[in-house]
């Protein structure tokens, strides 16, 4: 196996790892996805895993967290030996994995929910008790959350929290967080990155999966990066390195960060909603009152924490969802509750943000897929038929201009990754020449590479003067693209900046509005607070 | 919190020298691995036979054998064996086609029965003098089991696209009224002398068969197979290219693997649900036509010996394929003709059975591979 063992020696030689990994490998069918990993954790450090989409993070940690078994290589956990079998083995000995998508019941407690699945209570479940448990380890950690709440009521940050709890009440030492600020405002990002550090300071160990360099730079004592697999940075200390840096050991190459925003008068307006309210699945109101318009040549962000109403918004926008009241105008024309084929044909194209459940359809064709929003049109379209040579020859014409990586364009799109198959989507929707475009997270999930070609496509397509509305969770991606920005909150607009203002005000700024401050609100109350 | 006992030993109790683990497979398998994983299904179900005719005594080369010459071994046999595919043939392309669209159509048989009652209206209402010509009748016949089939699918269609009504319930409960509503005709209506049948429709309203070239061609005597082979391999051709090379079909696919994308790309999805289902109905319709037209030649009780659920079965195994569809319904057709040579129920239905887990089980391979790993440490 290759030699791990001198990475250990180099910083600091007293400290024993809490966990040693070495020669991991785990294939796949048709993929390597680990190829000899090296990766070592000690006591009271975070530590980070970079690196793209299906490099080999979440497969490395799941072995660690005894969801898969590794192929070859070792796993030693405070000097010893180990062989998980299962996520029971890997808790046994403290090793807890945080994932990205919460494993919680929603109709239960946050007491329940962590005591679920333990042999404490056994019979009787003198939950108070239990509830002052957990609260006192809530407090030790600087977690906060009410054990009577149910699961349903809380926050995704409080749900964040019982996640963590979770783990630690069952003895982790060592946590694994699955790319935890993936669903966070920043001021929550901050809170849990005080409450990571703090859970350090108390001996714990963490590591930190994600790709995101800014986070990976604040909160990592040393980093290691994966790429295809393999490692090209093993524990690197965090001070001694830069986000360039990084970036190039993640992607191999150099990536660019800003991408040029070439200065274009906005015109016309295109899209303009008023006063909109709309209901979601559920039946309650998901919009309240929104008003916004887009321009001709213009990219308008949406920031807002996930679930605040943008998803109904983009809905309402395409078509899907009938709203309650309130007019969405296309030019001079009403769109709001009509057809979707009317939508489509009038030149509006939409992004959504599930990508395998709304965008695409898993087990037909990439042709059948590219295909979804013109087989009613000639050329494809002849008289009731469908002209399968001209739809192949479509799809191997996206094929080629937008980089879509697969052997054919009969593949079925399931097979594709993430990067691609939002290629398709993109491929799909550009292709239309749209007037609007609504774009919904449409990084989300990608790799750096990937990111930015979806980034150069937006701009290209702003610069073709198509109207777009980007919603997004990641100010980062809004701050570098949008010519404006709005912010949501409960289904209401709580205002719009000018994305041509101080970065650190800026930010801010939208973090107060995302929590729910309204910018007038900010800007009489809170005067002095600039 | 006791944090000793976490000292990370874990160890297993019991354990084998290997392992077996299922992986799914990320890979499209190549092209023939369907057909070979279905067919050694079908050897392993067979051997599973085999063993169960020995343990009561019988001769499983025997037997299989038997079964072998009865449905294929001569010209006249296998004439027999098309008779009975005829119906699979088109209810399982009923199915096939609601299927792709993942609307559950239980309900073939019913449609079927219905098919035939329009097809017998024409002659018994009659909506045409008795001594109308051949080519008179039977495109007529033909137009009123399929529109009767049709608006037997309409309703549960209808049912689903307006209100939601689950159609596996409807279309399930409707197979019984169309059952009872022939009931009512045989007995009460147009039955003959009391007897539970009408009379014998007038050879025009007959589908031509084999047998009657005899006259030009005398080796075609005595052959039974008739016109609605023809029906169903047209149907198949039809059924394949309105899925694979129609607008129509496209929506159909697109519904059918994703109803949210399908939304999303602007298809009426409450339309499709109505047309799909009344296609379906037709299909089903045309069989029970076929059936009194080029079987039975009147109206009587039990048509049908279960043809529409049989359907379903056969639109499985087929996956849903148009011309598997024809495959899968003679390899049916053969079973249900000899399993009465060799015993009138047991047996053979428990072959019948056995091939039908087989193949569905089978089924598992081409989503996992299945591996069989040594359990030495590595180090």
């Amino acid at each position: 196996m290759a030699g791990g063992e001198q990475h250990e020696n180099a910083l600091g030689g007293e400290i024993q790892p809490v966990v040693h990994m070495w020669g991991i490998v785990k294939r796949f069918p048709g993929v390597l996805a680990n190829d000899h990993v090296d990766f070592d954790l000690r006591r009271g450090e975070i530590h980070a895993l970079l690196g793209e989409n299906g490099a080999g993070k979440s497969t490395l940690m799941n072995i660690l967290a005894g969801l898969y078994r590794q192929d070859a290589g070792t796993i030693m956990v405070n000097g010893k030996l180990v062989h998980f079998n299962s996520p029971r083995d890997a808790i046994q000995a403290g090793i807890g994995m945080v994932h990205q998508h919460f494993m919680l019941v929603p109709s239960q407690t946050v007491a329940e929910n962590i005591l679920l699945g333990l042999n404490e209570p056994r019979f009787l479940l003198r939950l108070p008790e239990f509830e002052r448990k957990i609260s006192a380890l809530g407090d030790r950690f600087g977690l906060k959350v009410d054990p009577k709440a149910k699961i349903w009521q809380i926050s995704v940050g409080e749900q964040q929290r019982v996640e963590i709890l979770k783990m630690l009440y069952r003895g982790a030492q060592v946590l694994i967080m699955d790319e935890p600020t993936a669903v966070l405002a920043p001021q929550e990002i901050e809170y849990l990155f005080v409450t990571l550090k703090a859970m350090t300071t108390e001996g714990k160990s963490i590591i930190f999966i994600s790709h995101k360099l800014n986070e990976v730079m604040a909160i990592a004592d040393r980093i290691t990066v994966l790429r295809k697999g393999k490692v090209t940075a093993a524990g690197i200390p965090a001070q001694g390195t830069s986000r360039q840096e990084l970036a190039r050991l993640m992607v191999g190459r150099e990536v660019l960060f800003q991408i040029e925003r070439k200065p274009r008068p906005a015109g016309e307006v295109v899209l303009s909603i008023e006063d909109l309210h709309a209901d979601n699945d559920k039946g309650l109101p998901a919009l309240q009152g929104v008003s916004l318009h887009v321009r001709e040549g213009e990219i308008v962000g949406l920031a807002g924490v996930a679930g605040n109403g943008q998803r109904e918004l983009a809905q309402v926008i395409a078509c899907l969802r009938k709203s309650a009241r309130g007019i969405v105008r296309f030019r001079d024309e009403v769109i709001s509750n009509c057809n979707t084929d009317r939508a489509i044909n009038l030149g509006l194209a939409y992004v959504p943000e599930d990508r395998t459940h709304v965008g695409t359809s898993p087990n037909l064709s990439i042709t059948d897929n590219v295909i979804m929003k013109r087989y009613r049109k000639p050329p494809i379209a002849r008289g009731w038929m469908l002209d399968f040579i001209e739809a192949t020859r479509f799809a191997n014409r996206l094929k080629e201009n937008y980089d879509i990586v697969v052997p054919s364009v009969e593949t079925p799109a399931r097979l594709l990754s993430g990067g691609n198959l939002q290629r398709v989507i993109l491929a799909r929707e550009i292709s239309g020449q749209p007037a609007i475009m609504v774009a919904v997270q449409p990084t989300r999930g990608l790799d750096v590479g990937a990111i930015e070609g979806v980034h150069r496509l937006l701009l290209e397509q702003r610069q073709a003067g198509a109207a777009i509305l980007l919603i997004s969770e990641e100010l980062e991606e809004l701050l570098s693209l949008s010519d404006r920005i709005y912010v949501i909150f409960e289904g209401r607009i709580m205002g719009e900046v000018k994305n041509d203002m101080d970065e650190k005000q800026e930010i801010e700024l939208l973090g107060l509005m995302m929590t729910g401050t309204p910018l007038e609100q900010i800007r009489t109350g809170g005067a002095s607070h600039e | 919190m006791s944090e000793a006992e976490h000292d990370g030993k874990v160890s297993h109790s019991f354990s084998l020298p290997f392992s077996i683990r299922l992986e799914p497979r990320l890979e499209e398998p190549p092209r023939w691995f369907p057909a070979v994983v279905s067919l050694s299904a079908i050897i392993v179900a067979l051997t599973l036979g085999g063993v169960i005719i020995a343990m009561v005594g019988g001769n499983p080369f025997r037997s299989y054998a038997h079964i072998a010459q009865a449905s294929f071994g001569s010209l006249g046999v296998f004439s027999d064996t098309i008779v009975k595919a005829t119906p699979l043939i088109l209810v399982g392309l009923a199915c096939s086609l609601a299927f792709r669209m993942r609307l559950w159509n239980i309900g073939a048989e019913g449609q079927l029965y219905l098919g035939a009652f329009g097809a017998s209206v024409v002659v018994l209402a009659p909506l045409l003098p008795a001594d109308s010509p051949s080519w008179l009748f039977i495109p007529a016949m033909l137009i009123m089991g399929v529109l009767a089939g049709a608006l037997w699918g309409f309703i549960p269609g209808f049912l689903k696209a307006r209100y939601n009504v689950n159609e596996i319930i409807t279309t399930l409960m409707m197979n019984y009224i169309a059952v009872a509503w022939n009931n009512y005709f045989i007995f009460a209506v147009w039955t003959e002398g009391g007897f539970q049948m009408s009379p014998v429709f007038p050879r025009a309203a007959w589908l031509p068969r084999l047998t009657d070239l005899a006259g030009q061609y005398p080796f075609l005597g005595g052959l039974t197979t008739h016109m609605g082979l023809l029906f169903g391999l047209i149907a198949a051709v039809v059924v394949w290219f309105i899925l694979y090379r129609s607008q129509w079909g496209y929506e159909i696919r697109l519904i059918g693997d994703n109803p949210t994308a399908a939304r999303y790309a602007g298809i009426n999805i409450a339309r499709n649900t109505i047309l799909v289902m009344m296609l379906s109905g037709a299909l089903a319709g045309l069989a029970g036509m076929s059936e009194i037209s080029g079987v039975v030649h009147r109206l009587q009780e039990r048509i049908s010996p279960g043809y529409g659920f049989t359907g379903i079965i056969i639109a499985w195994l087929a996956k849903l394929n148009p011309f598997a569809v024809i495959l899968v319904s003679i390899l049916f057709g053969a079973l249900l003709l000899a399993g009465r040579e060799i015993q009138p129920s047991g047996i053979p239905k428990m072959i019948q059975g056995i091939i039908l887990v087989c193949l569905i089980g089978s089924d598992f391979l081409l989503r996992y591979r299945i591996r069989i790993v040594g359990r030495k440490e590595t180090a």
